[in-house]
């Protein structure tokens, strides 16, 4: 099933191309955006942030670039490929799957 | 495109990190910036947001990690954190260096000798086709082959592409400056094609060149061209005037690597059937001739071996006299060079690799004990989130950067002994020319270096990063020292069972030789001088009757010399050195038809001062005099293996041999012991072992005319004189200036060449037991040291409740001992199964000899306790006011 950790970098990799298929955005935009949008029920623990967006740029889903932010500091936006956006829809139907499964032993059980 | 990223990724390293620093830093301002809004002050508010962040360094690094260009840069980082810590603990680094070194060294030192031995391909083109051939007679296995024998083997067989023979031999060069003794050689016309050997200039012999009565002809040598005719071209052509015989140079050829290699290069080649012997055209002779041939591509030795067989058979149908069963000998060249040196070399192989596992597991050992001091250190990193694998790499880093550099020290202290074995080594050792660092050397010090670093650093760092991850930090970890104390212990066990083990071969290699020295050779060694003498060329077609005044004229001369007791001329074999036989038959008997029909026996040729020389007391009956001459009735004097096997207790004298040479009917006149041909031990359980003299003036006539070219002569000196032989050369040159002496050894020097095979092992296996003994006693030392370091405090409140200085010496002691029992057991236990192996080495003594095995093992048993003495007196000197103040 993998340890803890995979689950949690794999869900954060879909929210963070969920998140990014609205329109590029910084790290610390990334964060606030699935802590408002959850309801404060996900906190993205930053340590955690920079290496999986490092990870996800590398495997080329998404791609970074250095633009200015709300008040005026040099900050590194990054956005959604083409690649990136077909690893969206595979995601996004995985969970879809994942979560069937679940519900369906918990009513069954 | 991944891909494409990292390769950019690698090339702007420093500006990515910069990138990732710059945006954590906008995102944490970001952040604080909320935060100031939501209403914290500003120095918590920048606190909080980095805080959520958590360790920045773990993520640069983890992010760094992600690819192969930074995983090479931590271990990079792991490598000089590594020299770091090294630097800091100068003693132990520098212990385990020399340590290291020794061990690796050794190896290094011991390997290049059997890569130039046993590992490096032989010159010759194609060398696994290449055979050596023999006769194989009755008593002979391998035995010479006769000229005509040769002829026909060489037209009948199907599976050779050449075959060839050579004979060694000497002559006197005249005519060119000084007169010279030449190493020469006999050999066929194909020798050079078998040996793939190509001539400098000029050209090698053709086939038909080696008949009887063709024209005569010689290669030299690159020496002898270089020597007289100062390496011009304008050398062939030349004539070469040998024993007085003129020779025309038709090329020059550079050494050719054959079985029998003597010290010097040869100096020229002449075609065989020159060879004046008259035995040469004979079928049954036994003239040292021995063969050399190339199979055919694809044929097998069992295949040559048949084939053979049938040639030899059919020759034994067609000359019943001369051939009945004689076969062919075929050996495999290379097994024949290194058969006999192969099985010792591998068992000093071995014992050099264990003096390296003692090295490793003394480092380990030291290693071990080093590791408590760092608890504190892994502690920090595993808090800073290094995982268990990322500490091992970084101890293993440490402990193969000291291998390689202890290999490296190594590879310098091999090469200083390398050259001083070269010059203990026996001087037929094959090959050793072949001998110095090459690149296999370097390749083999590399690997076992990188192996020996992660053989001892491996298990230490398991087991010590075992131990602490489980254990919580505490500041006396005596619980997990007594782990850390069974793995040190296996380690010295294991170190004094092999010391043991090396001990026990070198003990037995000792007794074997002092044995070998004991054994009585039939003759008194000392002080006796051999030497060769060739006669004037002029003598070469002299009649018997002035040879033989000549000879008495040399004798008389040599006798004359200050400091000379006796001399012999002598003919035929000398004791430990080459061998002769006759055919003969008794009494009698009327001539035999076949010399199967004959019986062999040794044959001594010599004067009558032979007694005198070589100190052989006289059984019954008499020795020569002058008076059995040339002008005399033949006689002969036999040895006792000889009056046995062909008269049982009967008195031997008075009765006849007839010997086939010459039909030459003597009378036997005395009996004298055996003396030792074939070899110091050797010479038991050989067949042939008959000897008979023969006065050295009744030679036949026809063997007489043989004799200025490479006759003995032996002398007793009172042995004041260390040079001998200049005085004796310069009593040769008065008498004659073309009459050459050389080729000089005291029987002594023979005697011990003989052993030097079995010296050489022993001196090696001496020197690496004790290496090893050296190492395990440090080992033990150092346990033990260890040992009472840890249990100072023990010892502080055992003598202040009252324990004696006494209870404290047996307390430490009785765990030096307890160690040195089971190293001595499993020792002992190890040497039974292996010393087995050297049992081919051995004389006089068998490979369980229990004196060796006790002896052995009381002296390890003494050297251990003496190691643990000084650990012993510094836990009696314990002080436990201050042992137990130390909490």
């Amino acid at each position: 099933m993998g340890s803890n950790k995979d689950v949690l970098q794999g869900t954060l990799a879909l929210l963070v191309l969920k998140t990014l298929a609205r329109g590029p955005m910084h790290g610390y935009g990334i964060t606030l955006q699935i802590q408002m949008l959850s309801k404060e029920v996900l906190r993205v623990e930053e340590g955690s942030l920079y290496p999986a967006l490092h990870r996800m740029a590398q495997d080329g889903w998404i791609k970074a670039e250095w633009g200015t932010s709300e008040n005026n500091r040099r900050a590194r936006y990054y956005s959604l490929t083409a690649a990136g956006r077909r690893q969206l829809a595979e995601e996004e139907k995985s969970w879809a799957r994942l979560t069937q499964a679940v519900a369906q032993v918990l009513q069954h059980a | 495109m991944s891909w494409v990223s990292r390769l950019r990724g690698t090339f702007r390293k420093e500006e990515i990190e910069h990138e990732l620093d710059e945006e954590v830093r906008a995102h944490i301002e970001m952040r604080a910036a909320d935060n100031i809004a939501a209403g914290m002050a500003p120095p918590e508010a920048r606190y909080d947001a980095q805080k959520r962040f958590g360790n920045s360094t773990l993520l640069k690094e983890d992010a760094r990690e992600a690819d192969i260009i930074g995983w090479l840069d931590s271990v990079a980082g792991d490598f000089r954190y590594a020299v770091r810590i090294l630097r800091k603990n100068p003693g132990f680094t520098l212990i385990a260096i020399l340590t290291l070194a020794l061990g690796i060294g050794c190896n290094t030192a011991f390997f290049s000798i059997v890569n130039g031995v046993l590992f490096n391909p032989l010159p010759h083109p194609h060398p696994e086709q290449l055979v050596t051939l023999g006769e194989s007679k009755p008593n002979f296995t391998n035995g010479s082959i006769s000229y005509p024998n040769f002829v026909d083997w060489q037209k009948d067989n199907h599976v050779f592409s050449a075959m060839a023979v050579a004979r060694e031999y000497g002559f006197t060069l005249t005519g060119l400056g000084d007169t010279e003794q030449l190493i020469a050689k006999f050999t066929s016309s194909d020798y050079f094609t078998v040996l793939g050997a190509n001539p400098v200039i000029g050209r090698t012999f053709v086939r038909g060149e080696d008949k009887i009565g063709a024209a005569p002809i010689a290669l030299i040598g690159a020496g002898l061209w270089k020597r007289k005719f100062s390496s011009s071209a304008d050398a062939i052509g030349k004539p070469l005037i040998l024993d007085g015989k003129s020779y025309l140079i038709v090329g020059v050829i550079p050494e050719v690597f054959d079985l029998y290699r003597s010290a010097h290069p040869t100096d020229v080649y002449v075609p065989i059937g020159q060879w004046n012997n008259p035995l040469l055209p004979m079928r049954g002779a036994g003239l040292g001739i021995h063969g050399v041939a190339r199979l055919k591509p694809g044929v097998t030795m069992e295949q040559a071996r048949a084939d053979m067989q049938r040639v030899t058979g059919n020759l034994a149908e067609v000359y019943p006299d001369s051939d009945k069963g004689i076969g062919a000998n075929l050996t495999r060249f290379k097994h024949a060079l290194l058969g006999d040196v192969q099985p010792i070399l591998l068992v000093l192989l071995g014992a050099v690799g264990f003096v390296l596992l003692i090295a490793c597991f003394n480092v380990a050992s030291l290693t071990l004990a080093r590791s408590t001091g760092r608890t504190r250190e892994f502690a920090v990193r595993v808090a800073l989130g290094a995982g268990r694998g990322r500490l091992i790499r970084q101890l293993l880093t440490e402990s193969i950067l000291l291998a390689l550099v202890g290999g490296g020290l190594g590879l310098i202290v091999a090469h200083w002994t390398t050259r001083a074995a070269l010059k203990m080594l026996p001087a037929d050792m094959p090959r050793a020319a072949d001998i110095h660092l090459d690149s296999h050397v370097f390749i083999f010090t590399a690997v076992i270096s990188l192996l020996a670093g992660i053989l001892f650093g491996l298990i230490p760092a398991w087991r010590s990063l075992d131990l602490f991850l489980a254990d919580t930090l505490k500041e006396s970890g005596r619980g997990s020292s007594g782990t850390r104390h069974r793995a040190q212990n296996v380690l010295v066990v294991l170190e004094m069972a092999m010391a043991l083990v090396l001990l026990i071969g070198a003990g037995l290699m000792s007794r074997t030789l002092s044995h070998l020295w004991n054994i009585q050779p039939g003759f008194d060694p000392h002080n006796v001088l051999t030497f060769s003498i060739s006669l004037s060329p002029t003598m070469s077609d002299a009649n018997p009757a002035a040879i033989r005044a000549a000879f008495r004229a040399v004798s008389e001369n040599f006798a004359a010399a200050p400091g000379v007791q006796g001399v012999s001329t002598s003919w035929g074999a000398v004791p430990l050195g080459p061998d002769d036989e006759q055919l003969f038959w008794l009494d009698n008997q009327p001539k035999p038809s076949s010399e199967n029909d004959m019986n062999w026996t040794i044959s001594y040729v010599v004067e009558p001062d032979y007694l005198k020389v070589m100190r052989i007391p006289l059984i019954r009956g008499r020795f020569f005099s002058a008076a059995d001459n040339e002008h005399a009735p033949p006689v002969a004097v036999i040895d006792e293996v000889f009056a046995h096997k062909f008269f049982g207790s009967a008195n031997p004298l008075g009765h006849h041999i007839t010997f086939q040479q010459g039909e030459l009917r003597a009378e036997i006149i005395g009996v004298v012991p055996h003396v030792k041909q074939w070899g110091l031990d050797s010479d038991e359980s050989q067949s042939l072992r008959a000897e008979v003299y023969i006065p050295f003036m009744q030679l036949p006539d026809a063997a007489m005319k043989l004799a200025p070219t490479g006759t003995t002569i032996m002398v007793r000196s009172d042995g004041a004189n260390t040079a001998l032989f200049d005085s004796l050369r310069r009593v040769n040159k008065q008498m004659n200036a073309e009459q050459v002496v050389y080729g000089a050894q005291t029987m002594e020097q023979i005697i011990s060449e003989s052993l030097a095979a079995r010296r050489f092992s022993m001196i090696l296996l001496a020197v690496f037991a004790t290496m090893a003994l050296i190492l395990a006693s440090v080992g033990i030392y150092g346990v033990i040291s260890y040992l009472v370091g840890q249990r100072t405090h023990e010892i502080g409140v055992r003598i202040a409740l009252g324990a004696r200085r006494w209870d404290v010496l047996q307390l430490i002691l009785s765990q030096g001992a307890k160690l040195t029992i089971f190293g001595i057991a499993i020792g002992t236990a190890a040497s039974l199964a292996l010393t087995r192996l050297m049992t081919r080495m051995l004389y006089g003594v068998s490979a369980a000899d229990p004196l060796t095995f006790c002896g052995v093992a009381a002296v390890l048993g003494i050297v251990a306790l003496a190691a643990c003495y000084i650990p012993t007196r510094r836990a009696m000197r314990v002080d436990p006011t201050v042992a137990l103040r130390c909490e």
